[in-house]
């Protein structure tokens, strides 16, 4: 039995370390960061600070080799890896966030497939980034934007997916966990069911990589996004995956420099694959901390003992909210299912009441629409918001009963004492 | 802006509002939305003379803003357009975060509490919400 009570954890976040009297559960939003990736950010402009890429001269080597290193770890921390089980490094794109590697499958890869009367269909509870930009996309093509419902528990059937997913759908995209409801998509029998129609998987990781293993050959997908600064990594990151020949035959978004291998008066030879979409000088040191958090994620905590702690958190949170009748849980009821989110209201309350109250007694939690409004909005949730409590290994005991009790001053400030 | 949770007749505002309620007759009629909290009101007023006679208000939201429809509402009954648009303004800007004299924070009364809200930029919306609202019927009156 894991000790949720003790945290061994928590000492290496200085944020955390030195404001004992927060309960930060807000990491759905951003995570907090270990002194390690801070550390790291440092040396990098410390010790090999260059523009890569660029240099002739041993220290921009150096600058390269660090980026290039941190490629080959997200590949094989993603799964994205040959039959031999080397690093397919390549095939890593840096962006800036999960948004803009979204935006780039939808911008750049989509009008090469999608046609007048295509249909790309993806889930009511998508995050508005992996959202819109199919909206964009369907708009140019002349496609038609289908929606996935789950069942109230967040479950997204066979049925559903046998009904949404046909001859006509080109293009698949799905949160591989909700960032409102916390549950995990089926993201493999989504991607065989668009497969066998010829089409192609997009899932949108930013939830899952801070919580769980993530490999893109077991989920079957041909392209997956994330962002570094949910799980631990400095904001300014993110990483778009994509299977290489797909990512070959895309154009870039955005062109200038060092994205080229060539440029007349009239026209340019494009980089090969990922420098291609990296136009401009990148984030390098963002890129090395962001190294450094992942190893620290999947190294010094491990993907094991991060699951079963936040398993371990979640449950409690969610046997302590049961014991509040004026909670009311949005997505599973069962603890199982919710991989670090916990969305709920407080019959009677606006959420952003709910939350400034909370932050009265240092407690953290995002309130509004979660950018899910269409989410939000099929659930009926009651204007249109709703509270989060997210968590993260670092959490413990002591945050939740912080929480638990804070939700009690929110009730007693609107209803008095009794 | 803990102190707004806490002050007993600021939450009185919301949870026993005076000026809750649809009006028989008003001269005018607006509605405010704030699309990033969901929340909906509309402001009606009886004007006569040029003076704001009765003004109440109707919809949904946080406590912050129906708490300040219902403090608005109270402050402008009595006053011409003119005060009542001089009030809004020195409301909006408090809420802005600029400074207000000794005499403008006391004309404001009750309003003047929820000063603290400029330093919560999120929840400045829903402060606003019913002046904005007022503001949308009594700039063009005032035009007019």
């Amino acid at each position: 039995m894991i000790d949720i009570a003790s945290n061994p954890y928590k000492a290496d976040f200085p944020l955390l370390a030195a404001k004992p009297e927060i309960a930060f559960l807000d990491s759905g939003a951003t995570a907090q960061r270990p002194a390690c990736v801070l550390d790291a950010q440092r040396t990098f402009y410390e010790t090999m600070n260059a523009n890569p890429l660029r240099g002739l001269y041993s220290l921009s080597v150096e600058a390269t080799e660090a980026i290039e290193r941190v490629r080959a770890q997200i590949a094989r921390l993603i799964g994205a890896v040959d039959d031999r089980g080397r690093a397919l490094a390549r095939d890593v794109v840096f962006t800036r966030n999960a948004s803009e590697s979204l935006n780039i499958v939808a911008k750049c890869f989509a009008p090469c497939v999608l046609e007048p009367g295509d249909e790309v269909a993806i889930t009511i509870m998508e995050h508005h980034s992996n959202l819109i930009p199919w909206q964009q996309a369907c708009r140019a093509a002349g496609a038609t934007l289908v929606y996935l419902y789950p069942e109230t528990d967040g479950t997204l059937t066979d049925e559903e997916i046998a009904a949404k997913i046909g001859p006509r759908t080109k293009i698949v995209s799905a949160a591989h966990v909700s960032n409102v409801l916390g549950v995990e998509n089926p993201i493999r029998k989504l991607a065989d069911a668009v497969h066998a129609q010829g089409g192609y998987l997009v899932t949108d990781a930013a939830q899952s990589v801070p919580h769980m293993a993530v490999d893109v050959r077991a989920l079957g997908v041909d392209f997956l996004a994330f962002s570094g600064h949910k799980a631990l990594g400095p904001m300014g990151i993110g990483v778009l995956w994509g299977r290489h020949e797909l990512l070959e035959m895309m154009p870039p978004m955005l062109t200038g420099g060092e994205m080229i291998d060539s440029v007349t008066e009239q026209d340019a030879v494009w980089a090969p694959v990922p420098e291609k979409f990296e136009a401009g000088t990148q984030d390098a040191a963002g890129i090395f901390a962001t190294g450094a958090a992942l190893t620290y994620l999947t190294e010094t905590v491990g993907y094991d003992a991060v699951r079963e702690r936040e398993e371990a958190l979640i449950a409690y949170a969610m046997e302590r909210l049961a014991t509040l009748p004026y909670v009311q849980i949005i997505g599973p009821a069962e603890a199982s299912r919710h991989h670090g989110v916990i969305s709920f209201n407080v019959e009677g309350i606006h959420p952003h009441d709910v939350a400034s109250i909370l932050d009265m007694s240092g407690v953290c939690v995002r309130a509004g629409h979660h950018c899910a409004q269409p989410l939000l909005t099929w659930l009926r949730v009651e204007n249109l918001a709703c509270c989060r409590a997210s968590l993260a290994f670092y959490n413990d005991a002591s945050d939740i009963d912080r929480f638990i009790d804070a939700l009690g001053s929110v009730w007693s400030t609107f209803h008095g004492d009794n | 802006m803990g102190n707004l949770y806490t002050s007993t007749t600021f939450m009185e505002h919301n949870s026993h509002p005076d000026y809750k309620y649809e009006m028989d007759a008003p001269t005018h009629e607006h509605d405010g939305i704030n699309p990033s909290c969901g929340d909906e009101l509309t402001l009606q007023l009886r004007v006569e003379d040029g003076v704001i006679e009765e003004a109440s208000f109707t919809g949904h939201g946080c406590a912050i803003s129906q708490a300040s429809a219902d403090i608005m509402a109270e402050l402008i009954t009595g006053e011409t357009i003119e005060e009542a648009l001089r009030l809004s303004n020195l409301f909006l800007a408090m809420i802005r975060g600029e400074e207000l004299s000794e005499e403008d924070i006391e004309v404001l009364d009750e309003a003047a509490q929820l000063k603290d809200i400029s330093h919560m930029p999120a929840r400045v919306k829903c402060a606003e919400l019913a002046w904005r609202t007022l503001d949308g019927i009594l700039v063009p009156e005032q035009d007019a």
